[in-house]
């Protein structure tokens, strides 16, 4: 073989591995990818039953009920519109009566969201991102003087002022 | 004091950097000895000040100094010293002044080791060292300064995160920092390899070793990441697909098709475009790693908005960074002189098709990582991409380049034989094949394809035992010759061989955990037993216990199997006063390569206490493989070549004193 020849094979096999892996992530981007709402959203968008979605808001104060064996249900609000939601498991351990929470699963036919997981990942506000993000565009969100929200409470309250 | 001595001592720094970025390339303009040695005093000058700004802060921490808000926002007098120093770099600032004293650590490390290297080559590499170590000493300078005071001391500190609370925070960030920081040395080879328009073996044979260096550091650095996150989180998950894991993940990518390339570069004199350009990609992805996490835009796209200050001045460097080096790249490649001639099936075949499966697959993560992230600042449109979208495109792609693995090192240089070849490795598709029979036969459950992915794992262990054994001719020649013929192998052989055989045992670890693991979840009273997997777990009692700076419940679970005690295991509930926040402390009981897994929930009204147990088969596995994978690479570093032409060890132990 030339070396021109040579190298239109190996650019070829690029092009072959590269078209499969394009294939592959065309496909999976349209399978696997979980949309993230809040309760004023589903009640807009009319999720169907059974489709996976991220569920978004304020944990109801009150509103958590510990049943048998890890069964737990409480309700999550974003001031417009609330959800109740199902969860069976441990929470985690920043999962708080009146802070955000992000929960991931799909709605029954009863108009109940279940989820099979409560994420426990957020800031040191106990907000997770897309929470704030959500709240913030439907106008519910206060901003504290220093940035941080006043619907947390906490450590951000005694923050001194820097110098600089 | 200690505070402004230490911002004295960045500003310092940043001169130096300065001095360093400029003077040299100027120096090797003018075909000036004396100005091209600037870089080599200004750098390990540098580094010296690098290291006091990093020593001020940590004395700054251990002595609880909160009049530093850096220190008040993340400390606590009460907090054990060892999370007191390592909490110099639980935070943003802290963390960056890490990054670049490890930046500058490479570049003395350079400075006092290169003295083989040819004096332009030298002052050309240090120079994009400086330019590096400029912007980001100019970033903490300006957004991210440690060493900010306050007007009105505080009395007690807020105290550390405390999920950072754990000796993995003592060991992770640096290892990952080495790592990420270490293929900066690479990029600036690449970059003065394209300013000099000249580059050769020796090149890719001085690239290769520092290349190594860091690849071991983030091999290590990535695992040790993802066991803290297996034992601290209490979920039992090592890998969750986050963007802040993909960060590192990308790098490790694509800096690990570098070190196949560099090696074709270096036997055969080929595929150099393609290695510089790799280099540059590698510390680009290493830089997008830190943009991705320091400038907030995961935290939160509209923080990022808002407060746009660090993120923008982030974006920028990575903007000139790797646009810069690209434009250079497209500008000069060509004028780099091409290289030998191979088939496609030869060992230089086998590599490029390891080079081209890696980035691709470091393409799919490089998607799946930023596409909710462009989503989100076009549409507004909220999504998640998780483990399912790698399962699928990752996967699949990682599947090929097992199987060819292990035909690389068996193939010869030039043209291969790959009947041949395939003859030889029969013993291990043997193995293979019985392996997923076995497995087929024994076990009940789980998918079809994990006796195929695990007799992939086993393909590819075997294959790296043929390799040695072909090369030292076992069970042809006499054991005696053979073993004398193993003593002499190149180090490098097997650094591969162990390397290739890592990744084989993480994948057998991580198929058996994904697809055998089992669960229990419940309440628990005192003297009630669970039952996993064969063992039975009895919650003894619950106990309160006061810690440093923190008060904790403490369960008591008796292990036993068939009667016999094993052991005793105590997961915890940590409650921490001063950022009222609580951790959960797992329970890990190791038997053989198998772990129990007990972390606690809530207590119940009832004196019952809520637990998640985990039997996970073979997880210990997941992180023996890239103990095996650093553990080859060591041995490759020591491999005579590597180490012929190097360092002349009385100038090290001058030049490594400042950086503690």
């Amino acid at each position: 073989m030339t070396r021109k020849q040579r190298r239109l094979t190996m650019i070829g096999g690029a092009l072959v591995v590269l078209a499969i892996a394009a294939g592959l992530v065309l496909n999976a981007l349209r399978d696997s990818i979980v949309f993230f709402s809040t309760p004023q959203m589903v009640a807009e968008k009319q999720i169907p039953v059974g489709k996976r979605f991220r569920l978004g808001g304020m944990v109801e104060q009150g509103s958590l009920v510990r049943g048998d064996n890890l069964a737990v249900s409480f309700k999550v609000s974003d001031g417009g519109a609330t959800l109740p939601v199902n969860y069976k498991g441990i929470l985690p351990d920043l999962f708080r009566e009146g802070q955000g929470v992000v929960a991931e699963g799909a709605m029954d036919a009863s108009g109940v969201f279940k989820a099979d997981t409560v994420l426990a990942k957020h800031d040191e506000n106990y907000m997770p991102k897309e929470v704030a993000d959500a709240l913030k565009k439907q106008g519910r969100w206060q901003e504290g003087s220093d940035g941080k929200p006043v619907m947390s409470q906490g450590a951000s309250q005694a923050k001194p002022s820097l110098t600089q | 004091m200690i505070a402004e001595a230490g911002h004295y001592a960045l500003v310092l720094a940043l001169a130096l950097a300065l001095i360093q970025s400029t003077v040299p390339i100027i120096g090797a303009r003018l075909r000036d000895p004396a100005l091209m040695n600037v870089a080599r005093s200004t750098a390990l000058v540098q580094l010296l000040f690098a290291g006091l700004s990093f020593l001020a802060l940590t004395t700054l921490y251990v002595t609880s100094d909160f009049s530093v808000a850096n220190v008040f926002e993340n400390s606590h007098s009460m907090k054990p010293l060892l999370y007191k120093i390592t909490g110099v770099w639980g935070n943003h600032e802290g963390s960056m002044l890490l990054w670049v004293s490890i930046l500058a650590l490479f570049g003395g490390l350079v400075a006092a080791f290169g003295n083989n290297l040819p004096l332009s080559l030298r002052a050309h590499v240090l120079a994009v060292q400086g330019w590096i170590a400029a912007a980001f000493y100019l970033f903490i300078l300006m957004t991210s300064n440690p060493f900010l005071r306050l007007a009105q001391p505080p009395l007690e500190g807020r105290d550390l995160n405390p999920v950072l609370q754990d000796i993995g925070l003592a060991v992770h960030p640096p290892m990952l920092y080495l790592g990420y920081v270490g293929f900066s040395i690479a990029f600036s080879f690449a970059v003065a390899a394209l300013i000099e328009g000249r580059i050769d073996a020796a090149w890719a044979r001085w690239v290769r070793p520092w290349t190594l260096v860091a690849w071991i550091f983030l091999t290590l650095g990535i695992a040790m990441g993802s066991y803290w996150a297996y034992y601290e989180l209490g979920w039992g998950g090592w890998w969750f697909w986050d963007p802040v894991e993909n960060a590192s993940l990308m790098p490790w990518l694509s800096g690990t098709a570098l070190l196949h390339s560099a090696v074709v570069m270096e036997k055969r004199n080929a595929l150099k475009v393609w290695t510089i350009l790799l280099a540059i990609l590698t510390f680009s992805l290493s830089l997008l790693g830190t943009f991705l996490v320091r400038s907030g835009v995961l935290t939160s796209v509209h923080a990022f908005a808002t407060d746009p200050t660090r993120g923008v001045f982030i974006l920028l460097i990575l903007c000139l960074f790797i646009g810069g080096s690209l434009t250079l790249y497209m500008w000069r490649a060509s004028s780099l002189k091409q290289g030998g001639l191979f088939a496609p099936i030869s060992r230089e075949g086998a590599l490029v098709l390891n080079n081209l499966f890696l980035t691709t697959a470091c393409a799919t993560v490089f998607i799946g990582t930023l596409y909710p992230l462009a989503l989100e600042m076009l549409t507004g449109e909220k999504i998640s991409v998780g483990a399912p979208f790698f399962n699928l495109t990752f996967g699949p792609l990682f599947v090929p380049l097992l199987l060819a693995m292990p035909f690389g090192p068996l193939l010869a240089w030039k043209r291969g034989d790959l009947k041949g070849v395939t003859q030889r490795l029969m013993a291990a598709g043997i193995a293979a094949l019985l392996a997923v029979a076995l497995v087929w036969a024994w076990t009940t459950g789980g998918a079809a394809l994990a006796p195929l992915a695990i007799g992939l794992g086993v393909f590819v262990i075997a294959g790296s035992i043929v390799d040695i054994a072909e090369r030292t001719m076992l069970f042809r020649l006499p054991f005696g010759v053979a073993f004398r013929r193993a003593r002499g192998l190149p180090r490098a052989a097997w650094g591969t061989a162990f390397a290739h055989a890592g990744i084989g045992v993480a994948l057998i670890g991580i198929v058996c955990e994904s697809t055998w693991n089992t669960e229990y979840i419940g309440t628990m009273q005192p003297n009630d037993v669970a039952k996993l997997a064969g063992y039975e777990l009895t919650l003894k009692d619950v106990t309160q216990r006061q810690g440093p700076n923190f008060r904790e419940s403490l369960a008591r679970f008796k292990v036993t199997r068939g009667g016999d005690e094993i052991g005793e295991m105590t997961p915890s509930k940590r409650n921490f006063a001063a950022r009222q926040s609580s951790t959960t402390e797992a329970a890990l009981l190791s038997r053989g390569a198998s772990q129990l897994y007990i972390s606690l929930g809530e207590e119940t009204a009832g004196g019952g206490v809520a637990v998640r147990m985990y039997h996970k088969p073979l997880v210990l596995m997941i992180w023996w493989g890239p103990v095996l994978m650093a553990f080859g690479g060591l041995l490759s570093l020591s491999d005579r070549r590597l180490r012929v032409g190097a360092p002349k060890p009385a100038k090290a132990s001058r030049a490594l004193q400042p950086a503690e």
